[in-house]
């Protein structure tokens, strides 16, 4: 087992963690963050600035629960508007954390332990705001939970036929499972924040939610047994939360939703956009705590790659979508390519062409891949070209379908935009108090890594 | 020294290498009741002290069985039984649509198994245990190693176990009061 952690000499790459570290430096250094760092002004003035972002979406939801859908740019045609554009952007984003903890620990690719705690909270926070958006979309989100199947008074139930609720049950068994595998994650560390810190109370509530871990033999067996399994049972998971969100379009009979390779085309999608997302924290949070020993940049020079790669296949997508408009004969599907290259839309879609496949082509460059100003630059560009997709997907579908007399034109009010820019707020808040609550790098993953970690099975013949 | 119940002896060790070769030895020389601890997991630890059942694995399956046959079982009884739905005459049971809520509520109920079953297993939530009564334990979550015999061991005796894990070289040997 020792031996798939020895780094050939021939390997020239950055290594996962800088030479120098051991157990107790890698311990100070991540719970110092935590447990000793001030609070900069810095870190301040971006909180409100960000913590004024959300209020913008507590504004917008009240007027909204008090007014109803109407506030919203949607209308007949285009019924899905904005609401679902950034449902279906901020869950595939929530795509890379369970896909870096679950996938990338099947198949043992180490270098994820020293990103894989922040891309879980990611993950967690993004999905939170996706799931405001259907909520409220469904017009009496008091009444949402009529979206689950329970004994009433109305004799009446889910529709399980209906992909809408098949949606229901990703998503929430997709937060829910994200959330244990990041809770017993942190586990072990939590037992190393109560250990060190000073003050009662932060050890009081360290040492509450770490339930009294001891680091026992026989617990981390039982926990390596069951971090296995949730990776595994996690894995087919975080393919199959897109996949049934694409099904909420490919059900449908409306042209540029009906196709059947939108399961795949959304699952690269999100891991794509959920890449650009990790970069676009990554980079700026490992400059502002000085943690580039431990996200290097061989590590995101990896992640630049899962974006090209990713991003080719959703080009491959674009590709097969427009082949089929060509391909199928069939006139309506013709016309959606007509109508989005010429159409009232046009301006989007060659963004989106711009942003997903042409821009990040210059990743095949090591330059671009290492030059972290770079790197944010495309990352950002992924995620404004990823939305774009999806409001292609949505709108531009939509707006145009078989009939042209039943043609319209869809504009996001000003409370679109505040709800999108608040679940920004939100998101970034989440992330701004997790840096300083929590380890934001996985502790006892990262001292796995050392040589030291490493026992030889010789050693107890030898006795 | 008076009579105090003792918990166990604790043996503190610098590395992870050390405390599989202690664990090994101690099993070895016939106690039955060690445990070790250390900031990471390390292989074949949990085995040197002679820890073989495991049964996460198995609460898993049943709970991820319970999950998928209760989603199933639910979807047919709503949409066959007690709500059924006429849509332009298909089949009441219709199987490929049932599929997916089967499989996110096996995976759901897995899941909450693995967290809920190793957490029980484990006899977590436990804040208390003897073993932090040792001030040099906070670094088990740090960098150090350690080795405990329990008083319950058939075989231990406070004079003979301290000379036996005296005889494993450990940074240092301190009694667990309980």
């Amino acid at each position: 087992m020792a031996t798939n952690t020895q780094i050939p000499v021939a390997d020239r790459r950055p290594p996962v963690i800088e030479p120098g570290h051991t157990f107790s430096t890698i311990t100070e250094k991540i719970s110092n963050i935590v447990l000793k760092r001030p609070i900069s002004l810095g870190w301040i003035f971006g909180f409100l600035i960000v913590f004024s972002m959300m209020n913008l979406l507590m504004l917008a939801l009240g007027y909204l629960f008090i007014k109803g859908t109407g506030i919203w740019g949607i209308n007949i045609p285009i019924g899905w508007g904005f609401a679902i554009v950034n449902f279906v952007w901020w869950i595939g984003i929530g795509h890379a954390g369970t896909l870096i903890s679950a996938i990338l620990a099947l198949l043992r690719q180490t270098w994820r332990n020293s990103i894989n705690r922040f891309a879980e909270a990611m993950t967690l926070f993004a999905v939170a705001c996706a799931g405001i958006f259907p909520l409220a979309h469904t017009g009496r989100p008091w009444l949402a939970y009529w979206l689950f199947p329970y004994p009433n008074t109305m004799n009446y139930w889910p529709n399980f036929r209906s992909p809408l609720v098949w949606d229901v049950f990703a998503v929430s068994t997709y937060f829910t499972i994200s959330l244990i595998f990041w809770f017993i994650g942190l586990i072990p560390d939590l037992a190393t924040l109560r250990d060190r810190a000073e003050n009662p109370w932060t050890q009081r509530i360290y040492g509450l939610l770490a339930m009294g871990w001891r680091g026992s033999a026989r617990h981390w067996h039982r926990y390596e047994t069951a971090y296995l399994l949730l990776a595994g049972i996690a894995t087919p998971l975080v393919l199959s939360v897109h996949t049934v969100v694409s099904f909420d379009f490919a059900v449908g009979i409306v042209p540029g939703w009906h196709t059947t390779i939108f399961p795949p085309y959304f699952v690269a999608g999100a891991i794509y956009s959920g890449f650009a997302m990790v970069l676009c924290l990554a980079i700026p949070i490992r400059a502002i705590y000085g943690i580039q020993d431990f996200i290097t940049l061989r590590h995101l020079e990896i992640s630049a790659k899962v974006m090209l790669a990713t991003g080719l296949i959703v080009a491959y997508g674009y590709g097969m979508e427009a082949f089929m408009g060509w391909y199928s004969g069939s006139q309506f599907d013709s016309f959606l390519l007509w109508n989005r290259l010429h159409g009232p839309y046009k301006i989007a879609y060659l963004s989106l062409l711009a942003c997903n496949i042409g821009i990040p082509q210059v990743l095949w460059l090591k330059k671009f891949r290492v030059s972290t100003g770079w790197l944010w630059l495309i990352s950002f560009v992924v995620l404004v070209g990823m939305w774009l997709e999806r409001f292609i997907i949505v709108v531009v579908s939509l707006h145009r379908d078989f009939l042209n007399s039943s043609w319209g034109m869809y504009y996001p009010t000003k409370w679109d935009w505040m709800t999108f820019a608040g679940t920004i707020g939100m998101f970034l808040t989440a992330m701004w108090l997790f840096v300083r609550v929590l380890p934001m790098i996985s502790i006892f993953e990262l001292r796995t890594l050392l040589p030291e970690a490493h026992v030889h099975e010789a050693a107890e013949v030898e006795k | 020294m008076s009579e105090s119940p003792v918990y166990g002896l604790m043996a503190e060790f610098d590395s992870a290498q050390d405390l599989v070769t202690a664990a090994h030895k101690t099993h070895e020389a016939g106690y039955q009741k060690i445990d070790a601890y250390s900031p990471f997991p390390i292989e074949g630890l949990a085995e040197a002290t002679g820890f073989h059942k495991n049964r996460v694995a198995l609460v898993v399956l049943i709970g991820g069985l319970i999950g998928g046959l209760s989603a199933y079982g639910l979807q047919y009884w709503v949409a066959t039984i007690t709500y059924p739905v006429n849509v332009g005459g298909r089949p009441l049971h219709s199987w490929p649509s049932f599929i997916i809520v089967t499989f996110e509520l096996t995976i759901l109920f897995a899941g909450l198994s693995a967290v809920i079953g190793m957490l029980a297993l484990n006899g977590l939530p436990m804040p208390y245990h003897p073993v932090f009564n040792v001030p040099e334990f906070r670094k088990a979550t740090d960098n150090k190693f350690f080795l405990v015999v329990f008083s319950t061991d058939p075989k231990y005796d406070a004079a003979a176990t301290r000379s036996f894990l005296q005889g494993l070289a450990p940074r240092m040997i301190a009694e667990v009061p309980s």
